[in-house]
């Protein structure tokens, strides 16, 4: 028996002067093995043409499609139909700039808090490119993979309630960054140079460890662990620096 | 950093708290030993109830502290409200709704606690087996106390373990684990607060109510009736 399913979307274009924010229903047949990627582009064909939503990869390697399901953060494209109920909404990412319907603008607030918090490695010297790179324990490199993983989708923005109520808040995303970096033995930063970046409220004092960034990041980043982390660094760091005072 | 460091320092202390009031369950006498313990009685020449004023002063200090520090997390204004509120509903997210709890019961403390350290600085040597039954039940503060306990016990606990999952305390190899492990030990640990803490004041007002005719007039231990009774006949 395959379902009726009622998807309640947020339809609103800021560019359109008569545009007005408001909660349009579809309806529509569930199949099985349905996502949310394939839902949305069979209203888009039968129902909405001018829809608005973003997929790239459609395999949760992009980050494109992140939007708020049935009040959640969560990637579209690997989201089943099945796992929800017949009726729920759709809303595009809070926070990111909106560009129309389900489709939000997280390249520029990603490029800014890259610019802002210095999102690559720093090096002592040029490299010398004809030389063989250092060598790095694996299991070093496997945790800063793992940290690398991130996708920049937004999902752990849109879940922090920090994020929402503190315009300038870096979020996790921006905290796994440094965390990222700061494993990295190719950047020489120390831990007064990261403290500079996020040993404010803006950064790790200023999460509360509600930890939803933890419970709904689309790729299963450590995040609870790496923000305890940099808290217990950066603190330490913040006492040095008294003490030198 | 601070605001862990007070919130830390403040539950451990009502830890405490909960064991020197519950010894009225034990006993008449051993809640009159602990309430003179701290006023010096058993090291000093004489006792200094100034002594539990100063001890109540340094903790009124922390929670002023504490207090003040976490004014920056409360959503400041409306907006910040609304934002939190809607979100808080749609998420649907344990931890998330937890910091309302959180927010809730601190912002209850801020009005409830500051009457009981008062009542406290002012009358240190009103502290004791009778007095603070005649306190709960002719002085009328039980309701204040039923709210406070709840307040205080949900609020520290679920900052407990808001600390151990914020700093990695406890994490060891499986950080999922030991965050379910750390729930469990939280709601473990309010229904054991709630309860030795109902029983206490349950306790309070059955002596309050029994005291009432009497009230104000002070406890006697057991191995100092006989001397006072020789004192009085004097
Ligand atoms: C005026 C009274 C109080 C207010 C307004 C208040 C408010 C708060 C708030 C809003 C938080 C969350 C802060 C954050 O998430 O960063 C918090 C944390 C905490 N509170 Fe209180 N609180 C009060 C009294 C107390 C008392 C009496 C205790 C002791 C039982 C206590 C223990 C804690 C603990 C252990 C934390 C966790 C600290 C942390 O997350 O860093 N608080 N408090
Ligand atoms: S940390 Fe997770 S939720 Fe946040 S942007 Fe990266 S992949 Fe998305
Ligand atoms: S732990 Fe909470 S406050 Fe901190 S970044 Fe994650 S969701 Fe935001
Ligand atoms: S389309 Fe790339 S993550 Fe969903």
């Amino acid at each position: 028996m395959s379902r009726r399913l009622k998807i309640s979307v947020f339809r609103h274009n800021p560019r359109d002067p008569q545009s007005v924010p408001r909660l349009v229903d579809y309806e529509l047949d569930e199949q099985p093995g349905m996502t949310l990627f394939i839902a949305l582009n069979a209203i888009r064909d039968t129902q909405a043409p001018d829809l608005n939503f973003d997929f790239v990869c459609r395999a949760g390697v992009c980050g494109a499609c992140a939007m708020v399901v049935d009040g959640r953060p969560g990637l579209a494209c690997r989201t089943l139909t099945n796992t929800l109920p017949d009726a729920f909404s759709l809303y595009p990412l809070p926070v990111f700039r909106l560009v129309a319907d389900l489709s939000v603008d997280t390249g520029r607030w990603m490029r800014e808090l890259a610019e802002r918090l210095q999102t690559w490695v720093h090096l002592e010297a040029e490299p010398e490119l004809d030389r063989l790179e250092a060598r790095m324990e694996p299991a070093l490199a496997e945790g800063v993979y793992e940290l690398d993983r991130c996708i920049e989708c937004g999902c752990c923005i849109a879940a922090c309630a920090t994020a929402q109520m503190r315009e300038g808040f870096v979020g996790a995303v921006g905290l796994n960054k440094i965390a990222r970096f700061r494993l990295d033995p190719a950047d020489t930063r120390a831990d007064a140079d990261f403290y500079e970046l996020i040993g404010s409220d803006e950064g790790i004092f200023g999460c509360m460890s509600l930890l939803a960034c933890n419970d709904l990041c689309p790729k299963e980043l450590p995040l609870q662990t790496q923000l305890a982390w940099l808290r217990r660094k950066m603190a330490g760091q913040g006492i040095r620096w008294l003490r030198r005072r | 950093m601070l605001q862990s460091l007070t919130g830390l320092a403040l539950a451990l202390f009502m830890w405490l708290h909960m064991g020197f009031v519950s010894a009225i369950l034990i006993s008449e006498d051993v809640a009159w030993a602990v309430a003179r313990f701290f006023e010096g009685y058993f090291f000093l020449p004489r006792p200094q109830a100034w002594l539990v004023s100063s001890f109540v002063a340094v903790i009124s200090l922390l929670f002023a502290l504490h207090a003040l520090l976490a004014l920056r997390k409360f959503p400041a204004d409306w907006r910040q409200y609304r934002i939190a509120a809607t979100h808080g509903s749609r998420l649907r997210h344990g931890d998330t709704v937890l910091w309302f709890v959180q927010v809730a019961t601190g912002f209850a403390m801020f009005f409830l606690a500051p009457v009981h350290l008062y009542a406290m600085f002012m009358h240190p040597d009103l502290i004791g087996p009778y007095a603070s039954a005649d306190r709960v039940w002719t002085g009328g503060f039980w309701p204040l106390y039923l709210a406070l306990l709840f307040a205080v016990e949900v609020h520290g606990s679920v900052g407990l373990y808001r600390l151990a999952v914020k700093w990695g305390w406890f994490e060891g190899g499986d950080a999922r684990a030991s965050r379910r492990r750390l729930k469990i030990a939280m709601w473990g640990l309010i229904a054991f607060l709630l309860t030795l803490g109902l029983t206490t004041l349950m306790a309070e007002i059955r002596m309050g109510v029994e005291h009432a005719p009497r009230a104000g007039e002070r406890y006697v231990p057991t191995w100092q009736r006989g001397v006072t009774a020789a004192e009085e006949a004097r």
